[in-house]
Formats: structure tokens, sequence, C-alpha cells
């Protein structure tokens, strides 16, 4: 079987792979990046809205143009960078460090790196709810897939299940694509995401219902319709359930990390509700506690594509340092700016509050447990 | 898969975004394919997954056990709800393969079957 060999491997093609990559490119760092999309960009690709955060992470320029700006950057040192889309990362076997990956679907082969940043991103969740299986049930960010990378109509009515940024910016960008969306419903008392999205729906007229959550989908063999009620303060259903006429049902609950990589290479891994989900451990150079490996984005804890972009810079720089190419000296410490002054809002302190957890200052004070 | 199952079966139009505020879709050169043997219409290099619900089509497999249908979920390969059985291959994530022209895509019932190896 074929091997192919690098200096360092990025697993993930988003906001922090890319990012990664172009700054351990820029280095002198031969790269490999395995995208197993059909295209590079990750969610960036998807997003129509200008982004919040700072001018370094491109504040005011929607998202779809801040990959190409990644893209081209890439570009500026593709004699270092190779790229493989759809390809497939399948498994790490850690007794010879050999990755085990997969171009479509029949095409296998190796790959052999010295180091590896692991910048997988983030699964879907679901919620429980009778007939969630059904087709016309959507992940959000397959709903933008469909939209906003290949123009394809999603549905005819959508009903959206969580207002947070995601929920909020679908929902609009649903409504630039010219379908109607039947309502917001979400379980906690209030907007998760930015008030600023969450006003441009209301004045389209969509209702956000606070307090509401979906009770069951409706269909024979795909989704027909919902039914949506009401929650009291512990979140049990309450009153009259009603019906939504609807053909897709959108859920926006929150993401996973993607981390099974990080797992099979021995990083110390831990649960942080914060991050929300099973992380690794890491340093300051965003290093696990096995030194070969780097983690950084969704992959690392859930947070925005802006704070992807820097944790990306940061893992990229380091794996760059420990293969001894130069690298410029307080960049570490510039990135970690850049990040405290994304993460100083509300949804900042909550990021925070899950890093304390995670990372390790000096890996020797770690024990073996 | 009966008219009721897959609404847009057989009406030979596709579901797309034909004017957008922000985002232009290059698209790649229109293409036939068949589903289940009847033939529709794509574009080349758009996922299969993609290019069949452009074509009303809503139902990809039917699980194991519970015989339930499944469709679309994640489309990013990481959930399985979408595997089919594509020229006689089972269980390619539709959602991250590309269409190609005179592609037989089926739905696929249960696990689906090993194709023999060829001589």
């Amino acid at each position: 079987m074929k091997t192919l060999s690098t200096e360092i491997l990025v697993i993930g093609g988003g906001a922090a792979g890319l990012s990664a990559a172009a700054e351990a490119a820029a280095a002198g760092a031969k790269v490999l990046v395995a995208e197993s999309d059909l295209h590079l960009g990750g969610q960036l690709v998807k997003q129509t809205h200008k982004f919040f955060g700072s001018k370094d992470e491109y504040a005011g320029t929607r998202g779809f143009k801040i990959a190409d700006i990644l893209l081209s950057e890439i570009d500026s040192c593709k004699e270092n960078v190779e790229i493989h889309t759809n390809t497939t990362i399948t498994g790490f076997y850690s007794e010879d460090g050999t990755f085990t990956a997969m171009r479509g679907e029949e095409k296998y082969f190796h790959i052999k790196a010295k180091k590896t940043i692991v910048a997988t991103g983030a699964q879907e969740r679901l919620i429980p709810f009778p007939n969630n299986d059904l087709p016309g049930v959507y992940g959000a960010g397959a709903v933008q897939t469909l939209m906003n990378v290949y123009g394809v109509v999603p549905g005819k009515r959508v009903l959206m299940v969580g207002a947070g940024n995601i929920g909020l910016i679908v929902s609009y960008q649903l409504m630039q694509a010219g379908v109607e969306v039947a309502a917001v419903v979400e379980a906690a008392p209030r907007v998760g995401g930015y008030w600023v999205h969450a006003a441009k729906i209301r004045r389209m007229g969509v209702p956000i219902l606070l307090r509401h959550s979906i009770r069951k989908a409706v269909g024979d063999q795909v989704i027909t319709g919902a039914y949506i009620t009401a929650l009291n303060d512990r979140f049990e259903p309450e009153g009259e359930e009603t019906y939504v006429d609807c053909d897709v049902i959108c859920i926006a609950v929150g993401l996973s990390p993607t981390t099974e990589i990080l797992s099979q290479a021995g990083c110390k891994m831990m649960y942080v509700p914060q991050l929300c989900g099973l992380v690794a451990r890491r340093d300051r150079t965003m290093k696990t506690s096995n030194p070969d490996f780097f983690t950084a984005g969704d992959a690392s804890g859930i947070e925005e594509a802006s704070a992807a972009m820097v944790e990306g810079r940061i893992a990229g720089l380091s794996a760059a340092a420990d293969l001894g190419y130069p690298t410029e000296h307080g960049k570490l410490d510039e990135y970690w700016g850049r990040l405290q002054a994304l993460r100083s809002g509300e949804a900042g302190a909550r990021i925070c509050q899950g890093l304390e957890c995670v990372l390790v200052n000096r890996w020797e004070d770690v024990s073996d447990d | 898969m009966d008219e009721k199952s897959n609404p847009g079966v057989d009406r030979g139009t596709m579901d797309l975004i034909e004017e957008h505020p922000i985002l232009d879709f290059p698209r790649g050169e229109k293409v036939s394919f068949f589903f289940d043997g009847r033939e529709m219409e794509g574009y080349e290099g758009e996922p299969i997954a993609v290019a069949l619900h452009a074509n009303g089509i809503r139902v990809y497999r039917e699980t194991a056990e519970m015989h339930r249908p499944r469709g679309f979920f994640c489309a990013i390969g990481k959930c399985s709800s979408c595997f089919m059985v594509v020229d006689g291959v089972p269980n390619v994530r539709t959602c991250i393969t590309p269409l190609k022209p005179g592609m037989k895509v089926e739905t696929q019932h249960g696990k689906g079957c090993v194709p023999e190896a060829e001589e």
C-alpha cells in the first residue's frame, strides 16, 4: 500500500486547519492537508454574514470570503503545501505511527507525519423526539451546505430548533435563499446568539418562541409537520401542543468536538461542558500530551471561527518550531493576545472557564490516571 | 419508494436557488445519472446526495432492522445517514462523493451487499 510522508499532517481543511497550514508552511515546513469534504474551507464557505470579532480575524468580511483569503495565503507558499480533498483519515496506529487514509470510498493509503495537527471540527448534536430520524430532519450545517454551497433549495417551510447563533444565522440565510421559516423554537428562556442576528429575523416576521421545544416530528416516509409545545421552568412540556406545517426541521442545538484521532493517539482527554464535550488537554502551544499531536479549532472546544483561526495559527507555528524551523519571536504571545480579545465577551467567559480545566502549564505536573 | 415518499420523482425539474443576494453558484457540467433506474439530471462534481435532493429525492436508504427511511443529515461525511449503493458499491457516503455522468445510484436496503471481487 502506498505511503505518503510529510513533516506536518493537518487533518481538516476548515478555518483552523487552513490557518495552521498557512502558518506552518510560511515558516518553511512541508505540510499535507487532508480534508474529507470535496472542497476546502469547512464551515467558512457556508457563511454569508459578515464576521464580528476583531480586524485581525477579518471582522466585517463575509465568511466565504475569509476562506478565499486563507486559500490565497496558502497559495503564496504552495511549494510547501500538498492538499488532498475528498480524503478521510480513518485511523491512527500508534504502534508504528501510521495514519490510514481513504480517498473517495475505495482508494486506501497510509500517511506518516512527524507532527500532526488535528483540526477535525465538530459534528451536529441531535435532541430526542419521536421521528427525529426521518428524512427532513437536517443538521443546520447540512442545510447550509445544500443552499449556500450548492444552491439547492432545502425545503419549502422550515421549523428551526435552537436560537443560538447558528439557529439564528441559518434562519436568516434560509430567507436569503427564498425559503419560509415557520418559527424558531428555543428551550431556554432567552436567545442564545447575538441580539443583532435575532433582531434581523424578527424584523422579517419570524416568531422566536422562547421556552418552547419540538415534541414530535410528523411524517410517514418524510417530514410533513411537527408538534411544538411550551416548556415550564423545569423544561417540562406544558399546555397544548401546536402543529407546525413544515417539510424541514432544522436542528441547531449545538455541536460536539470530533476527537477520535486524538483519543487513538493516546492524548489525555477531558470532558469539559463549557467546550461542549470531550477534548484533548493542551498547553499554550496547542500541543497535547502526545508531543507529536496538536489540536485546534472546534475539535479542541466549540467556539467561533475567529478563535479557531487563531488556534490554528498557534498550532501551525508551534509544530513548525518543534521541527526546528525558525519562527518570529513573540508571535505566540501576540496570538494569545488576540484570543484573549476575542474571548472578552460573555460567551468568551464560559470558554475561559472551560480552558482553565483543560489547559496545562507543565506536562510534568499532569498525573497519569 | 413511491410518489409519497419521494415527492419529486419523475417531475423533471430541479429545486435550485436561481437568485441569491450574496452568493452565486458555479455549477459543473449538467450530466445525467440514474436513481433506482430512473434517469435524472445533476451537475458533475456536486455531491450525489445534493443532486438527489435537488431532484426531490428525500429517502436514500432503509435501515436494516426497523426498516426506517433515512436521508440527508450532516452533509460532512460523519453521520452515515446518506449511505447508498453507488455503481454496485454499498455504504457510499453520498454527501461527500462527487456525481459523475452515468452513475447508477440506488436506495440501500439494510446493510447492503459487498460486490464480488473482479477476477
